[in-house]
Parts: C-alpha cells; sequence; structure tokens
C-alpha cells in the first residue's frame, strides 16, 4: 500500500482540537439508543459500544471433575441445523443455509 | 504390555505411564492401554474411555464457552462435531483453558462444513479477541484531555502506548452485526447484512466493549499499536481510506479507552 | 520439613492486603462467578469459598476483582488442578510461578493439588489422570510435592483421586502410597470422602475400610460433591466424580464418621457442572456445616455455647 508522506501539523492540530471539543457534546449512547440502532440497521461507526456481555460469556473454567457426557465417538460428521445461520442473508444472494452439505465422512 | 508404546526419554522406562496413557486419548479408534485394567481382571475399555470421555467432552465445553455466538450460529451439534475435529486435531497446550483455541477461527475457516458461512471464523476471531480482553492486565486507560497539552507542532511525533485489553478486527462481512445480534438473549431475526465491518474490541474498565471501525480506521489503529507516530499512521490511513476521518477516529479511540499514554516520539 | 500451621507464613514478613479470616471448622463451597451478586449481599459472611487457581491466573479483568472481593469478606482455599504433580516428567516452571503468584497475591487460608496429572510431552488433557502406585512414582511425586511446597514457601494438601481403572504394575495401595508421601514431604491432605466412595466403588474395595487406613491425622480439608452412575464393561455400577449435582446420602454418611474421629475440619461442596442458584449450593454447606458444628458441639461440650 502506498502512504501519503505526510499529514499536515496544522491539519492534526485541527483533528485533534475537534475531537477532543466532541467530548463535551457527544455522551456515549444509552443502552435504549444503541438497540434502537442495531434495530434500525444504522449502527453510527464508533457509536455503538456494545457491552461485552457478562460472565456467561467469560470462557472456560478449569475443572476438577469428570463428565457424565457420553462422547465415544470418532470424528463422525453429523449435521443438524439448529442455529441462527439461515436467517442471515449475504450480498449478492448468497444464502447463509449450509443444508447441501449433508454428507458424511467415512469414519 | 504394550512397551512399544512408551517413549524413550531420559527419565527411563519406569516413568512412562503417561506416555502409554495418553496415546489413545484423542484417538477414538485406537485400543485402551495394555498397562491398564479394571479390578479382579475386569476389562478397562469403558472404565479407559471415561478418561477419552473428560478429555474430549470437556474440551470441547471449553470452546463453547469461548465462542458462544458462533456455537448460536451453528447450532450446538454443528458446533460440537467441528469442535471435536479441532480438539483432536490441535489440543490445548497451556493448563489455562481461556487461552485455548487461537488456532480455531483459522479452522474454522478452512473447515468444509462451514463453507456456507464464510463470517463465521471472523465471529470466532472477535470472540477470541473479546476473551482476550477480558483477561488481560488492568491499566487506566488515556485521559481525553492528554492530547490538549502537547503542542500542536508535536503531535505528528506522538505515539501512543496502546492498552493491554486493545483489540482490532478486520472484517469482508458485518462482523461486529452478526456478534452483537448472537451475544444477546433475544431472538435472532433476520439480518439484513450490510457492508464489511471492523471491530474495536476495548476493556477500559472491568467491561468489555467491542464498537464498529470507521472506514480507514483499522488500518489507523494498527499503526498506532506498533508504534507508529500519528501523523504516519494518520497518512497511512488516508492512503487506505479517502474518506477516513481523523478527528472521529482519534475522539473514537480515546473515548473507548483504546490507549494507556501518549508521548512524543525521539 | 513443613508444619501443618493453617495460617501462611509469608504472613508475618510482609504487610497483608487482606483480613486473616480463619477457616477452621467451617463448610464452604466452590465459589462462581454467576454466585458472586448473591453472596455478596449475604449476611452473615460465613463459610468459606473455594477458586480454582488456573481461572485467576490472566493477567487482570472480572476474575480478580471477583476474587479480591470474596477475598475480603471469606477465608479463600486455593485449589489447583494442573500442576500435574502425579505426572512423569518435571513440573512447568511457569505455572509453578504462577501458582506461587496467586498464593502471595490473595494469602489464602488453605492451598490444594491433586495426586494426578494432567500434561504429558506439551499436551494439556484437562483431567485428573492416573498414576501406577509404585516406590518409583512416590519418589517422583514426593520431588514434586517438595518442589512445589518450596516455592511457595509453605505445605499443601494433596488430594486424593477418583480412579476408573487400576495398574497391575503397581505394588502399593493408594492409601500407603499417600501415608509415604506424607512421610517425605511434610503435606497435609485433602480428604475427598466422595471420590474415596467413587473409587471403592468402581474398584470394588469398601470405602470404610480405605478411611480406616488413610492418615486421617493429617488431612486439613475434606471435599464432598455429587457423582453420577454409569457401567463398566461388565455392566457392574462404574461411578464418575461429576461435580454436577448434590452429594449422595452414602458420601454424607461417610462424611458424618469422618467428622466423627477427626472433629470439625474445614469442608467444601464442590459444584462445577449444572451449578444451581446460590441458594442451593448454600444449603448444602449449611447441611455440612450442622453435622461440623454438631461433632463440635459433642468435642468441645457446653464452651462453645459462649461463641
Amino acid at each position: 500500500m502506498s502512504t501519503r508522506s505526510t499529514v499536515s501539523a496544522a491539519f492534526l492540530a485541527g483533528a485533534v482540537a475537534t475531537a477532543l471539543a466532541s467530548f463535551a457534546t457527544a455522551a456515549p449512547l444509552s443502552e435504549a439508543e444503541v438497540k434502537a440502532a442495531m434495530d434500525a440497521g444504522k449502527e453510527k461507526c464508533f457509536g455503538v459500544a456494545l457491552k461485552g456481555q457478562n460472565d456467561c460469556a467469560a470462557g472456560p473454567g478449569t475443572t476438577c471433575q469428570g463428565t457424565s457426557t457420553v462422547d465415544y465417538q470418532g470424528n463422525a460428521w453429523k449435521f443438524v441445523d439448529g442455529g441462527t445461520c439461515t436467517t442471515m442473508d449475504l450480498p449478492g444472494d448468497r444464502k447463509g443455509s449450509p443444508t447441501e452439505l449433508t454428507r458424511d465422512i467415512p469414519s | 504390555m504394550p512397551q512399544d508404546e512408551l517413549q524413550s526419554g531420559d527419565l527411563g522406562r519406569r516413568f512412562d505411564y503417561a506416555a502409554a496413557f495418553t496415546a489413545g486419548l484423542l484417538d477414538p479408534d485406537r485400543a485402551p492401554p495394555g498397562a491398564v485394567s479394571g479390578p479382579n481382571g475386569k476389562a478397562a475399555v469403558k472404565r479407559y474411555a471415561v478418561y477419552r470421555n473428560n478429555v474430549t467432552v470437556s474440551l470441547i465445553d471449553a470452546l463453547a464457552a469461548s465462542f458462544p455466538a458462533t456455537m448460536r450460529i451453528t447450532g450446538p451439534d454443528f458446533f460440537r462435531a467441528m469442535a471435536r475435529f479441532h480438539v483432536r486435531e490441535t489440543p490445548p497446550t497451556s493448563p489455562l483453558l481461556f487461552e485455548y483455541g487461537r488456532d480455531f477461527p483459522d479452522f474454522i475457516e478452512c473447515y468444509e462444513y462451514a463453507q456456507s458461512m464464510p463470517w463465521l471464523a471472523d465471529v470466532a476471531r472477535l470472540e477470541r479477541a473479546w476473551l482476550d480482553a477480558y483477561h488481560a492486565a488492568d491499566a487506566e486507560p488515556l485521559a481525553s484531555g492528554a492530547l490538549a497539552s502537547i503542542p500542536p507542532e508535536r503531535l505528528a511525533d506522538t505515539v501512543f502506548v496502546p492498552h493491554p485489553a486493545t483489540r482490532a478486527i478486520c472484517s469482508r462481512y458485518p462482523v461486529v452485526t452478526i456478534f452483537a445480534t448472537n451475544r444477546s438473549d433475544g431472538p435472532v431475526g433476520r439480518i439484513e447484512a450490510g457492508g464489511p465491518e471492523d471491530a474495536l474490541v476495548t476493556r477500559p474498565g472491568l467491561e468489555v466493549y467491542v464498537r464498529h471501525l470507521p472506514p480507514g480506521g483499522a488500518v489507523f489503529l494498527d499503526r498506532l499499536m506498533t508504534g507508529e507516530p500519528l501523523g504516519a499512521a494518520a497518512a497511512a490511513a488516508f492512503a487506505e481510506r479517502a474518506e477516513f476521518d481523523l478527528s472521529a477516529n482519534i475522539a473514537g479511540l480515546l473515548q473507548a479507552g483504546a490507549f494507556t499514554a501518549a508521548h512524543q516520539g525521539g | 520439613m513443613y508444619g501443618l500451621a493453617i495460617h501462611p507464613t509469608s504472613r508475618m514478613s510482609k504487610t497483608s492486603r487482606f483480613p486473616a479470616h480463619r477457616v477452621a471448622g467451617l463448610a464452604g463451597t466452590s465459589f462462581k462467578h454467576e454466585h458472586l451478586p448473591a453472596i455478596l449481599g449475604d449476611d452473615p459472611k460465613d463459610g468459606f469459598f473455594e477458586v480454582h487457581a488456573e481461572n485467576y491466573m490472566g493477567a487482570g479483568g472480572p476474575p480478580h476483582d471477583a476474587l479480591t472481593k470474596i477475598r475480603r469478606d471469606y477465608p479463600v482455599s486455593l485449589h489447583g488442578v494442573c500442576m500435574s504433580i502425579g505426572g512423569p516428567r518435571p513440573l512447568d516452571k511457569a505455572h509453578l510461578g504462577r501458582f506461587k503468584a496467586l498464593v502471595d497475591r490473595y494469602e489464602p487460608a488453605l492451598v490444594s493439588e491433586h495426586l494426578a496429572w494432567s500434561t504429558h510431552d506439551t499436551t494439556y488433557y484437562n483431567d485428573l489422570l492416573p498414576l501406577p502406585y509404585t516406590p518409583a512414582t512416590v519418589s517422583r511425586v514426593a520431588d514434586h510435592i517438595d518442589e512445589v511446597q518450596g516455592a511457595i514457601g509453605r505445605p499443601i494438601l494433596l488430594e486424593n483421586p477418583s480412579t476408573y481403572v487400576l495398574f497391575p504394575e503397581a505394588t502399593m495401595s493408594e492409601t500407603d502410597f499417600i501415608r509415604e508421601l506424607v512421610r517425605r514431604t511434610g503435606c497435609g491432605l485433602l480428604l475427598d470422602i466422595n471420590n474415596v466412595f467413587v473409587s471403592a466403588t468402581n474398584h470394588g474395595y469398601s470405602a470404610l475400610s480405605y478411611l480406616a487406613d488413610f492418615p486421617l491425622d493429617h488431612v486439613g480439608e475434606i471435599h464432598l460433591a455429587g457423582h453420577a452412575e454409569q457401567e463398566d464393561d461388565e455392566g457392574d455400577l462404574l461411578l464418575i466424580d461429576s461435580h454436577d449435582g448434590p452429594v449422595a446420602d452414602a458420601v454424607w454418611t461417610l462424611f458424618d464418621i469422618v467428622i466423627g474421629r477427626c472433629g470439625p475440619l474445614p469442608t467444601l461442596i464442590e459444584w462445577d457442572s449444572d451449578i444451581p442458584e446460590w441458594p442451593v449450593l448454600k444449603a448444602e454447606a449449611v447441611a455440612a456445616q450442622a453435622i461440623l458444628d454438631r461433632h463440635a458441639d459433642s468435642l468441645f461440650g457446653k464452651a462453645h455455647a459462649a461463641g
């Protein structure tokens, strides 16, 4: 990538001044406003600060237990369409359904 | 006893029970090690399978806990089948399970059955970054007023110190929207996918935040995080995207708590 | 070489960050983050909490914030899961360093690890894997315990495992093996009574005779937990140490017997899967506390009433 060699000092100073001035007026969006913006599909860059969820998404904990769940199987493939992937459209009409992938890996 | 399974080493044969025991832990087609049994000559197939089961299920559970949005997109059965392949191919090397799954997004990108969800790997990358931010060192973010004290003529040389939690994830897909929708509690409706979205992950206090980065913002942040001064980072961002909004990016990064300090480079 | 003092010796040499809560005679539970708001609302603040050390080996963030809040109000037991003390390979020095840092930072009332291993070569298996009880392994494991105790500057409590297989090459019983480790290293013991019951069932011996042979004088903490039932290859009962439900009646009975012999030892309810709401877990600890208190009363008589 080619980079423009310089950004003038005056331009930088102006940008920083504008940035600092914006703090006085732009309070962070409230939760409700964030949700409304998401619902309307009008997310503003830097305007949506999604909270990082709580401890249910805090990652795995080390345990010192066994598990009573049985999973002896080999690398058997089993497709079950139980997720949300079919609810998304991508540009170019590429639908997010994996249903055409139903074959098994020979085990 | 299958001594041939035992690995040689400086510890001698008497300590090699671990090599024999682990040989089949991640390989369900392998017979249990001959070095173990049940009591009074009972068989050890199901008994050994308990350990194999504990390892496999607990590591799949670990990936499920670290990548909840990814799992919600695929559904749990799809996810667990995918995770099982990964666990057996790339088991953890650290006892810290929150470090596990660093290679999982790349695995997803190549995973045959996930090819129809090309955004899935980027969602996983964002979830991995989220977890890194969650466990990152605590640090006070740079106060926004700190830049005001830097003389205007020195701004171009100013170097920023990234906050330990700060991460940027670039995507060709609307990764922030997909992540946010699938990490919320509500039902997932039809997502009208927009254009590409780059994500900024920060944790200025105890809460992890995920934001959109505006056009050019990822390049700008990446350059600043690698120690390039403000002037050069801004020039790189303008070169990448002509519509790069310098003041909005500076304001956004400071508000997000992306840095801990700014000083004039030498 | 190490005394069985409950209180860390390091506390004497520096200013403590936390109050020196006493853990003697208390029942406690595993600490789960989802319970934090409920726990902080509890009054009175009785009992203690045990955490898995590895979950607090990140640099910062909410885990440390939560543990700091808990440690202010309660005694904390630091329970290591992944040191691989029972493994043939040398201990992971970086991991030992992280463990020591946690001991220094949180000044836990109790510090424990497992008679098991989980790492081999470069792979971490995330399970407590078994070892053959032989004179060769007892030396190796004793060296590892010495190394851990030397690093943290205090004795650890070593936990008896749940096992599902036996090693025909073994020449020592588990209780002889553990007694020898105590003799060589001065470590204390964490007696997991559910593990005793699980292993006894799985290997066809009596839990009571195991306990009769166990060096109870060196026990510094008790674990209680729930288990699950499966079958072995012959269709006989095979118990899984699953920590996913209430403590079984048989385990409560064994606990009562042990406390009758040992007096009121710090006792922890482990519950790591299908974690219930806080009141359900707390109720298990209350049940354990009642047994501890009943034996304390019979030991100390009326003197207890003033407490």
